[in-house]
């Protein structure tokens, strides 16, 4: 028999970016909270201290901050015919663990989408006609615009301290920026950090070609800045140790040094961590959700009452719970019917490793998550003609490492030998004088890619895993290419001593084996009704109206950048009319 | 002889007992316990910090318990709840104004942890609204006091009353100093008393009497002493090592947030920001600063004003570590407080003309180095930043030359650490 907790206003589930983008929202509205987190306790003391964060072996490869895959991991297959393995070792995405959750070990890049990215069916339909969408790509529309989302993007941007510049003020394009973007009503809260020594080169080589670079917008802040909370973060002395690791200079923005830092006295919020959460609970009707039930750090049944239930946890966590929970019906790639699980989607990663002689010197050390990097944004989403290329989307194109980290960030030719003499000469000869141009490219949602439970394995507890179902098509591997070969030419351009371009080609399938990139989206995805959807634009469930769920798992399909600008500002959105309609009277914000 | 003996300590004891009985006021008026009247005492309550001691996380505020180190042994604080069996429900005013300013409560002296040594100069007012606040607003806790580790014949608590006799002032309300302006003698008023900066700030003779219990007692009042393992700056203005380059816009911020452009507070201070000082209003906090302004030379013109210098920094920029301590600052310290020493405002405080970093004592940065330093979080200031401790990676030898190397670069001037040093505190951290 599970313990029965006191009932509270709100329950979150997931103290990651959202969950305490919630905590704060609900506890200002002074709702009485319990967040539940399955990870520990972190915080930038003692956790990420100096110098012991700054240890690859121990963070950046064991992943000691990351979900532990031994208690509970995903499944993967290729085709719906194919029995899916699990995913035991790290490798194509990495799963948080821990308050904070990915928050803590992302590489901070604030990515604001296109305006096109949240209408693309309809975009894609007027400009090239209905039928240059294949027919199995099951793209659909956000059921938000850009100008809605504009202020709340804003906001988050203020509230990590990003750096950047921006490149279209409230419809002025500026110089230094990215032309591209979507109308900003405010400059970036924080100047961009000094560029790397590769920006500067990719910053001529691409002027060259008439492209217009601009420096990648990064929640490493530049300066000491305090955020519209009050709280402060330091600097970012461009150490390299983002991406996997937890930020001891208190620059990187994460929950911790952004908005945990004004909760940590609230009275109506209790957080406890190692709470792992296996179900939504509902009343008879099944019309509304009235708590969760989880287990505890000790092994023992928790239930927790709650008027409202906040899903904020990593997207594929939100869907495995909704799927474990029997909410909503369970998407069917035969028959196209059910929502939840639907439009699975990734990110398609390619680049290119740029090798100078040695007299470029390059300190690959010198760098950061996003700062100090420099981006084109000519080839992503639909900012160039499609008509004759034969696939839709495309790719943010970034140029240099997040640092250079000895195991995983040493950039060797193929050709190079995997020990020995000769790979001894080459990281000589190297390590030092070669950089990466990549991109994050976009990934479109197809009708037999999908997540559903695992009917084979499950987790410690007993409990179906979740099963995704993913590879590649030809739309992504011709976007692929078609920037590939963009990259290639800005790199003949920088007349370095080689190059080599790493590309998965038509034909090739996913490889979970190699990291790609953490950005999985979609199985709970947002849309205008709910036969198309999980959830309406305010992130509530159509099926559960006093649930609302948070992240990535509620974009339709995948865009060419990073995904949490967009799910923060989602989230943001969704907070603003909690708190000025649902509160005051709860039910469905947007009638069925 | 030994008869004689012990006449004269049974004269002793009778002595500190009609003393201990006869000390305080008698004729004190009881207020009426209006709002503004316990909101006066909430807010005097959070100047005298006296949550400091008497709360304890966890536990019904003011109802004590905290241990506090003795050279005798430990003694703990009480309930100063209304609690009627174990607070102080049952005390008139009287009997609080004799525990507050007389240290002298249920009879006996009290030991000088409780700071009555400085609250002697309190107004008969704000010990009226004090009272009122314990007696009506505080909820009384039933938490029993607990006895001292002190044992007998050491535990015995006569010979306090002589220690008061001979070291504690004399009990009178604040009266301003001559030439005093209304702002500065507010200052004095909760410096000199409530807040009592000089039980931590002032030295302390061998009978660890305090040396000067306010301004007119001399240059030694609040001229910076050692408590626990720190040193606790100077509040002076006499040059480097001492406040003389903050203005009194520094103090006030640093008061009220617990950081200003020039520092951060670190030690025991951060908790008496968190708990006290960030609470105080503005006009209070300036009036302060104002006061602490005073201390020091007469003159500020004559003070040698800090000047930065480059040299130190030219050379780590040029790739040369060969000062002593310069590579394990680079390796250990540079990534936060920067090569030039000078840090990120409210984040990582700047080292270079730092008062804490040129203090004659160095046990401050020593202790920081081993043991680290967490910064205050205030209501202006949410964000929290720690400085991990070094003491697990690096040899006394090690400290001593950082240490060395910090307070003698970017201009700062400081006298030698020794590894001794070093040593005996590592030590005492422990």
């Amino acid at each position: 028999m599970a313990e029965r907790k006191k009932p509270v206003d709100a329950v979150i589930i997931g103290y990651g970016w959202t969950g305490a983008i919630m905590a704060k929202a609900l506890t200002d509205a002074g709702l009485s909270v319990v967040a539940l987190e399955r990870g520990p306790a972190l915080d930038t003391s003692p956790d990420f201290e100096y110098p012991r964060i700054a240890d690859e072996l121990k963070y950046g490869v064991r992943g000691d901050l990351w979900q532990p895959l031994a208690k509970e991991t995903v499944t993967v297959r290729h085709t719906v015919n194919d029995t899916a393995v699990p995913y035991r070792k790290y490798g194509s995405f990495i799963l948080g663990n821990g308050v904070g959750g990915a928050g803590v070990h992302w590489n901070g890049m604030v990515w604001r989408v296109s305006p096109e990215d949240l209408r693309f069916r309809s975009h894609i339909e007027q400009r090239y006609g209905k039928a240059f969408i294949p027919k199995d790509m099951t793209i659909q529309d956000y059921p938000v615009t850009f100008a809605e989302l504009e202020p709340h993007f804003d906001h988050f941007e203020k509230v990590c301290g990003v750096s950047g510049i921006a490149g279209n003020l409230r419809g002025h394009i500026r110089a230094g920026g990215n032309p591209f973007e979507g109308a900003r009503g405010d400059e970036y809260p924080t100047p961009p950090l000094p560029e790397i020594y590769f920006g500067q080169l990719f910053d001529k080589a691409t002027a060259e070609l008439g492209y217009k670079s601009f420096p990648l917008p990064a929640a490493n802040s530049s300066v000491a800045y305090t955020n519209p909370y009050g709280v402060r973060l330091g600097p970012c002395n461009m150490c390299g140790f983002c991406e996997r690791f937890g930020c001891f200079l208190y620059s990187k923005a994460s929950p911790q040094t952004t908005i945990l830092p004004i909760l940590a006295d609230r009275k109506n919020l209790e957080v406890r961590t190692g709470a792992y959460v296996t179900k939504i609970l509902r009343d008879k009707t099944r019309t509304m959700a009235t708590g969760v039930r989880y287990i505890d750090e000790n092994g023992s049944e928790v239930e927790q009452p709650a008027d409202l239930v906040v899903l904020s946890a990593f997207q594929l966590h939100n869907v495995r719970l909704l799927l474990l929970s029997g909410i909503g019906t369970p998407y069917d790639p035969g028959s196209g019917k059910g929502v939840v699980g639907k439009n699975y989607a990734y990110q398609m990663s390619s680049g290119t490793a740029v090798y100078f002689n040695e007299d470029v010197e390059i300190n690959p050390f010198i760098g950061a998550g996003a700062a100090g990097k420099r981006a084109i944004d000519e080839f992503n989403s639909d900012h160039y003609d499609h008509a004759e290329l034969g696939f839709i989307g495309g790719s943010l194109i970034l140029a240099g490492a997040t640092g250079g980290r000895p195991i995983d960030q040493m950039m060797l030719p193929p050709d190079t030998p995997a020990w020995g003499t000769g790979w001894k000469a080459a990281v000589r000869k190297h390590y030092g004088h070669s950089a990466p141009i990549g991109t994050l490219g976009s990934v479109m949602s197809y009708r037999d890619r999908y997540l559903s439970l695992d009917p084979t394995y499950t987790d410690g507890h007993g409990l179906p895993l979740l099963r995704i179902t993913f590879d590649w098509h030809d739309n992504e591997t011709r976007m692929a290419a078609y920037t590939a070969a963009k990259i290639e030419e800005i790199v003949r351009a920088m007349k370095p001593e080689k190059q080599a371009t790493a590309l998965i080609r038509p034909g090739d399938h996913y490889d979970v084996r190699f990291y790609q990139s953490t950005h999985t989206t979609g199985g709970a995805i947002m849309g205008s009704n709910p036969g198309n959807s999980v959830v309406n634009r305010y992130s509530q469930s159509w099926d559960l109206p006093n649930l609302f769920v948070y992240g990535a798992s509620a974009f339709p399909q995948n865009f060419g950048g990073a995904p949490t600008g967009l799910l923060a500002g989602l989230a943001y959105f969704s907070a603003a009319k909690i708190r000025d309609f649902y509160l005051k009277s709860p039910g469905p914000l947007v009638q069925a | 002889m030994a008869g004689g003996a012990l006449v004269a300590l049974l004269a002793s004891v009778a002595v500190s007992y009609v003393s201990d009985h006869r000390a305080g006021e008698k004729s004190l008026t009881v207020p009426a316990p209006t709002a503004a009247v316990i909101a006066r005492g909430a807010y005097l309550a959070r100047l005298g910090d006296c949550a400091a001691c008497h709360s304890l996380p966890a536990r019904p505020a003011f109802s004590g318990g905290l241990r506090m180190r003795t050279p005798i042994g430990a003694i703990y604080t009480t309930n100063i709840t209304p609690d009627p069996s174990h607070g102080i429900g049952r005390f008139t005013l009287a009997d609080f104004d004799r525990a507050l300013r007389f240290g002298v409560a249920k009879g006996h002296t009290l030991y000088p942890a409780m700071p009555y040594t400085s609250y002697y100069n309190t107004t008969p007012e704000d010990v009226a609204a004090l009272y009122a606040y314990f007696k009506y607003a505080v909820p009384a806790a039933s938490v029993p006091n607990r006895p001292s580790d002190i044992m007998f014949p050491l535990s015995m608590r006569w010979p306090l009353t002589f220690w008061r006799w001979l070291f504690a002032p004399k009990p009178s309300p604040f009266a301003p100093m001559p030439g005093m302006t209304p702002e500065v003698a507010k200052g004095a008023y909760f410096a000199e008393g409530l807040g009592h900066c000089g039980e931590c700030h002032t030295p302390r003779g061998i009978f660890l009497e305090v040396r000067a219990a306010t301004v007119a007692d001399g240059p030694a009042y609040l001229s910076g002493a050692v408590i626990e393992n720190y040193f606790a700056a100077s509040l002076r203005s006499d040059g480097p090592g001492t406040l003389g380059e903050w203005s009194a816009d520094d103090v006030t911020q640093f008061l009220l947030t617990g950081g200003n452009t020039r520092g951060i507070a670190f030690g025991s201070m951060s908790d008496v920001i968190t708990h006290s000082t960030q609470f105080m209003t503005s006009e209070d906090a300036v009036a302060m600063a104002k006061y602490l302004k005073t201390l020091g030379f007469p003159n500020a013109a004559a003070q040698a004003p800090f000047v930065y210098d480059a040299t130190e920094h030219s050379a780590l920029k040029n790739g040369d570590a060969s000062k002593p301590g310069a590579m394990l600052y680079l390796d250990n310290c540079a990534a936060c407080h920067r090569p030039d020493g000078m840090g990120y405002e409210r984040v990582f405080p700047r080292l270079s003309g730092n008062p804490i970093v040129q203090a004659p004592n160095p046990l401050s940065v020593v202790s920081i180095v081993l043991e680290g330093s967490r910064t205050p979080r205030t209501g202006a200031a949410p964000a929290q930043f720690t400085m991990p401790g070094f003491a697990w990676r690096l040899s006394d030898q090690d400290v001593a030359d950082l240490v060395n190397f910090v307070r003698t670069s970017w201009g700062n001037q400081a006298s030698v650490t020794t590894v001794d040093a070093v040593t005996r505190t590592r030590s005492s951290v422990r």
